[in-house]
């Protein structure tokens, strides 16, 4: 496709990240392509009011309350939560240890990628990505720019894909935030971990269950079908599945 | 002859690390002092050693501390000269070092032929760094400016959040696009 053909950005902020929707095409600046952005945005403004920690009103405080709560959507996350910490050998645990010495369940490092990818399925057929936060549903093919997690001002490297997810886990931004659950201390040994491949939710979830798990992830990751990822070790050097373009 | 010994039990440390590891990365093999499973030396043999068979050139860690028999050759000086060494010798080798950490091993001797290796330190972990390092990709550094000219769409990092949004790559590129 001619990228000199109509492109148009579309950005919100909605659980407290950037989310970028990206449209190409002679119909990226059409109506029915602006109400179908729309919908996006919608659909993740309902995700958070469902599964925010932060909000009240949410699932997922009336479940940390002890309150006996029936939705599908919020089955459909516990289910998945558990499929991850099954997946990933407990590196990826919605069950969190709570201050008071209890646990809270927080699916929230699910619940990005899972609706991200149901947000962006509103724009099936139009060639578009939806990013949020520097997690992204990618449709048509892209040139995606992997940030250097000790310069987020740079890029590591660039790839190509097309029809896929890529997502990156890591503290370059907000410090060392992702805990190992097996020690319950933060996770040492990579500085980010990108994982590309069909879902974003899973994708996510492996990248953040990689930083937990240390650089011994890569073995892991590389055995995982249809995923590849890309390490950032502490001391800067560059680990990769074999699969990883380059 | 207890200096070409000495050479002789370095060089299967070193086989015996080319074999365990199954890669040809060696890092350097300065002996370092022993970190305790055995101060490097003969440990035993049936060829008597004088006590006091010359300056000792590894004082700070020649105690013997690593004896496998009751018969440990006095200061375990690693220079001096001594009789032909025809019997059985036990022998600690020096402690290599290597990119995946200390290496030594042990080697019996009998009649001038290696009987037994065992290794008295290995690399805690080892196999894991191995398998991990496996998987670098050096090659990838070279790209880091290639790519910064590169054009992209989209760039993909650990979380932005909206407080960084604003001096992030991502928000150039949306506003390259945006149409309000």
């Amino acid at each position: 496709m001619d990228t000199t053909l109509t492109r148009r950005s579309f950005i919100e902020q909605i659980m407290g990240l950037p989310i970028s929707v990206h449209v190409r095409g002679p119909q990226a600046g059409s109506a029915e392509v602006a109400d179908a952005v729309d919908t996006v945005f919608a659909e993740l403004r309902l995700v958070d009011a469902l599964f925010s920690p932060f909000r009240p009103d949410s699932l997922v405080s009336a479940v940390n309350r002890g309150e006996p709560v029936s939705d599908p959507l919020l089955d459909a996350v516990t289910d998945l939560c558990a499929q991850a910490r099954e997946r990933t050998d407990g590196y990826f645990d919605a069950t969190l240890p709570d201050p008071s010495g209890g646990t809270r369940f927080d699916p929230s490092g699910l619940v990005k990628g899972w609706g991200l990818e149901r947000a962006a399925a509103r724009l099936a057929g139009h060639e578009a990505y939806v990013s949020g936060g520097g997690d992204m549903v990618l449709r048509g093919s892209w040139r995606v720019g992997i940030e250097d997690p000790s310069r987020p001002d740079r890029l590591l490297t660039a790839i190509e894909v097309a029809d896929c997810a890529v997502a990156t886990s890591g503290g370059a931004h907000r410090g060392a935030h992702i805990i190992d659950p097996h020690t319950s201390a933060p996770a040492i040994g990579l500085r980010s971990v990108t994982v590309i491949g069909p879902s974003l939710t899973w994708a996510d979830v492996y990248a953040t269950a990689a930083v937990a798990r240390g650089p011994q992830a890569v073995v892991w990751l590389a055995g995982l079908p249809g995923y590849e990822a890309l390490l950032v070790r502490d001391n800067g050097d560059l680990l990769a599945t074999p699969g990883w373009p380059r | 002859m207890r200096r070409i010994t000495m050479w002789f039990v370095a060089t299967v440390a070193v086989v015996v690390l080319l074999f365990s590891y199954r890669t040809s990365t060696m890092g350097t093999t300065a002996p370092a002092a022993a970190a305790g499973a055995g101060a490097p030396g003969i440990v035993s043999g049936s060829t008597s050693d004088s006590a006091a068979a010359g300056p000792p050139d590894n004082s700070a860690s020649t105690s013997g501390s690593g004896s496998t028999s009751g018969s440990t050759s006095g200061s375990g000086s690693t220079s001096g000269s001594t009789s032909g060494s025809t019997g059985n010798l036990v022998v600690n080798g020096s402690v290599a070092q290597t990119r995946w950490g200390p290496v030594q091993v042990q080697v019996h001797i009998t009649s001038g032929k290696i009987t037994e290796v065992t290794a008295l330190q290995v690399p805690s972990g080892n196999h894991r760094d191995i398998e991990i390092n496996s998987y670098a990709v050096p090659q990838l550094r070279s790209e880091v400016l290639a790519a910064q000219s590169a054009t992209i769409d989209v760039v993909s990092g650990a979380t932005v959040t909206s407080d960084g949004y604003l001096e992030s790559l991502q928000a150039a590129l949306d506003s390259a696009h945006f149409k309000g």
